[in-house]
């Protein structure tokens, strides 16, 4: 299952991942990071596809993923 | 090109278009880069990306040329980049002509472009004078990480005179993989910019590059004395081509048995205030004439140099008018 | 667990984080760069142009050589220096007041000479570090702190098409415009810089693309609102896609 690890304190709560995620899994915490930001949270990661899109879609680079197997084509998307 | 300076980014802009028509033809005969900008703001910037990585670079152009160009040399200045930069001065202001002039000095040595930058000034009287200080130019920009000028003028542009070259020195340029950015392999990524928005660390850049002036000052300064001995009565402060004019007035005066002297700067950054003052100072000299082909730019200078010691006359031709000997001449005896 | 990473900061890119406003997506064109330079491993040989604007700290961004250019002027930088060392990768990273007000002379004429470096040119139609003035490229009737009654096309005439201008030049190039507003115009986005830098490579042309971008904080808007107002104003005025490709020539 993907693993999607959102970097707390690098995200300025922009919430464009929230809307890229086709599973909508993505939501803002109420807490604040060390930035004053909301930051963005994944609230269901057992249903994260690995499709790459919030990464893709977050101009902070603050979205970093895993997978189990092994992506063939690193980057190029 | 014998300076190892095969980068040559120009414009064209009467009087001294010859030299990129020169090296149009000759720089890919040597596998150097010749490139006609669209423009002189283009051309001095191009300067700046050639000297990022590493390579001896220069540009000539002409007076609305150069203030075209001064942007760049304060970026240039402020980046610590070699680059020459020849001026032959045509006059001014405005379009003004293409005849020779000297109304530059103001902008040459005291920076055209923004902030507390200089650039290192030579002024050569002679084409001889001129070839010897492209060389030395290309020396002191890498000594010194600064740009450096040359400032002829339209007469010196064009003249024709013989030339030796065997006094012209073989190029060692420094190695400059400490800086030039070349791309990164196996080393830290280099940056060259000037943007400094924390004002501490502007004011310690702009202290770093008065430093590198007060060098200028200490090692850089040069100067020729023409028939000043002990018992000089009048001494002439001139360069470049005005100064050309008065040694011909010097000889004549000598032939009558009139005591006077030429003092020529040909660095006019730095300027050479104590050899001036120590002149002024010698008890035979009663007055200096400066003579300049504007209406008066460097005499401020020696002012400077003479401090009041001495009464300073002024005599100036302009708008691309050439002082004769003869009109120099004419001033002496008013002051004798 | 997961332990395989299959989406990382590019090695092009430096960790830190950037000054941009949030929803800015100048971060997602600089690691659209970061990405190329890492897929074809040019890291190493490559020096960056930054332009005056956001992104003149660009520089801290990128892992590799950088010049920090005077606005508008990059262009010429970029041609100093790859004629010095055309071995070199070089790249301009520049935005709508760098590249289409004070900096046109130098963007057409190395285009027109054919200058074999690639442009990256961010379009948000306004002025973004200067803090929200009118630019070439502000659409007609947007309100900007100099045009606070909305572009006026009788007085300022109509935002510049930099795509269309430069593809008029002979001079065979590869010119596109694209858009990072979705992450399916990111992926589109990303193909045309890898061809623009894949031609650099090649020493084939010049290569320049425009990347309609956002501007969160000086157009008023949230990042989401943003990304729509790109998707329903400037797409419409700014077409996308390759309008010129070396092939064709």
């Amino acid at each position: 299952m993907p693993l999607v690890q959102i970097e707390k304190d690098r995200c300025k709560g922009c919430e464009l991942c929230v809307r890229a995620c086709p599973q909508e899994i993505i939501s803002m915490s109420r807490e604040i990071n060390t930035k004053g930001y909301f930051y963005a949270q994944v609230v269901e990661q057992p249903r994260c596809i690995g499709c790459r899109l919030c990464a893709i879609t977050c101009p902070d680079v603050a979205i970093l993923i895993r997978v189990n197997g092994v992506s063939y084509r690193f980057f190029a998307y | 090109m014998r300076a190892g300076a095969i980068h040559y980014f120009a414009y064209p802009i009467t009087p001294q278009t010859e030299v990129a028509e020169y090296l149009a033809r000759r720089m890919p005969e040597v596998g150097g880069v010749f490139l006609q900008a669209e423009s002189e703001v283009a051309a001095s910037n191009m300067i700046f990306g050639a000297a990022s990585a590493g390579v001896r670079v220069f540009t000539t152009s002409s007076s609305p040329g150069i203030s075209l160009m001064s942007e760049a040399m304060s970026y240039i200045a402020a980046a610590e980049l070699p680059a020459v930069f020849v001026n032959i001065v045509r006059n001014g202001p405005g379009l003004g002509g293409i005849l020779p002039s000297q109304g530059d000095y103001f902008q040459a040595t005291r920076g055209g472009g923004h902030g507390d930058y200089r650039l290192l000034v030579l002024a050569p009287s002679s084409v001889q004078e001129t070839v010897e200080h492209v060389m030395l130019a290309f020396d002191l920009a890498d000594k010194y990480r600064n740009p450096v000028m040359v400032l002829g003028d339209g007469l010196i542009g064009q003249m024709m005179e013989p030339v030796d070259f065997s006094s012209v020195p073989t190029p060692h340029p420094p190695d400059k993989s400490s800086w030039a950015t070349t791309g990164c392999k196996s080393r830290k990524p280099y940056l060259i910019k000037t943007l400094f928005l924390d004002p501490q660390q502007s004011e310690e850049h702009n202290r770093k590059l008065a430093a590198k002036y007060d060098e200028m000052r200490k090692h850089e300064v040069r100067f020729e004395k023409y028939n000043i001995d002990n018992d000089c009565k009048v001494v002439i402060v001139a360069f470049g081509t005005a100064a050309r004019v008065c040694k011909t007035a010097v000889d004549e005066l000598k032939r009558n048995g009139l005591r006077v002297g030429l003092f020529r700067p040909i660095s006019l950054f730095p300027f050479p205030y104590e050899p001036l003052h120590e002149i002024s100072e010698t008890g035979t000299v009663h007055a200096l004439l400066v003579v300049e082909m504007n209406t008066g730019q460097m005499i401020d200078d020696v002012r400077l140099a003479v401090a009041d010691r001495k009464p300073i006359a002024f005599y100036g031709r302009q708008g691309g008018m050439v002082p004769s000997p003869e009109e120099v001449l004419g001033e002496i005896h008013q002051l004798i | 667990m997961a332990s395989n990473l299959i989406f990382q900061c590019p090695d092009s890119m430096t960790d830190a984080i950037t000054h941009y406003c949030p929803g800015c997506t100048h971060g997602i064109i600089h690691r659209l760069v970061a990405e190329t330079l890492d897929e074809l491993g040019l890291r190493e040989r490559t020096v960056g142009v930054a332009p005056v604007g956001c992104s003149v700290l660009a520089y801290n961004y990128f892992n590799c050589d950088f010049l920090e250019a005077a606005h508008g002027r990059a262009p010429a930088f970029a041609t100093g220096l790859k004629r010095a060392r055309p071995d070199l990768i070089v790249f301009t990273y520049q935005g709508d007041g760098d590249l289409a007000s004070i900096g046109t002379a130098e963007i057409i004429h190395a285009a027109n000479r054919g200058e074999k470096f690639t442009t990256i040119f961010v379009n948000n139609a306004i002025y973004g570090m200067t803090g929200g003035q009118m630019a070439p490229t502000t659409l007609p009737g947007q309100v900007t702190t100099t045009s606070p009654f909305g572009r006026d096309v009788q007085t300022c005439g109509y935002p510049i098409r930099v795509r269309e201008l430069l593809s008029a030049l002979r001079t065979p190039a590869y010119i596109a415009r694209v858009a990072v507003h979705t992450p399916r115009h990111v992926i589109e986005a990303k193909k045309a810089v890898r061809k623009a830098f894949q031609y650099q490579v090649q020493g084939r042309c010049f290569s320049l693309v425009e990347v309609l971008s956002t501007c969160p904080t000086n157009w008023g808007m949230t990042p989401i609102e943003s990304t729509q107002w790109v998707q329903d104003n400037m797409v419409p005025y700014f077409p996308l896609g390759e309008l010129k490709v070396p092939e064709e020539e």
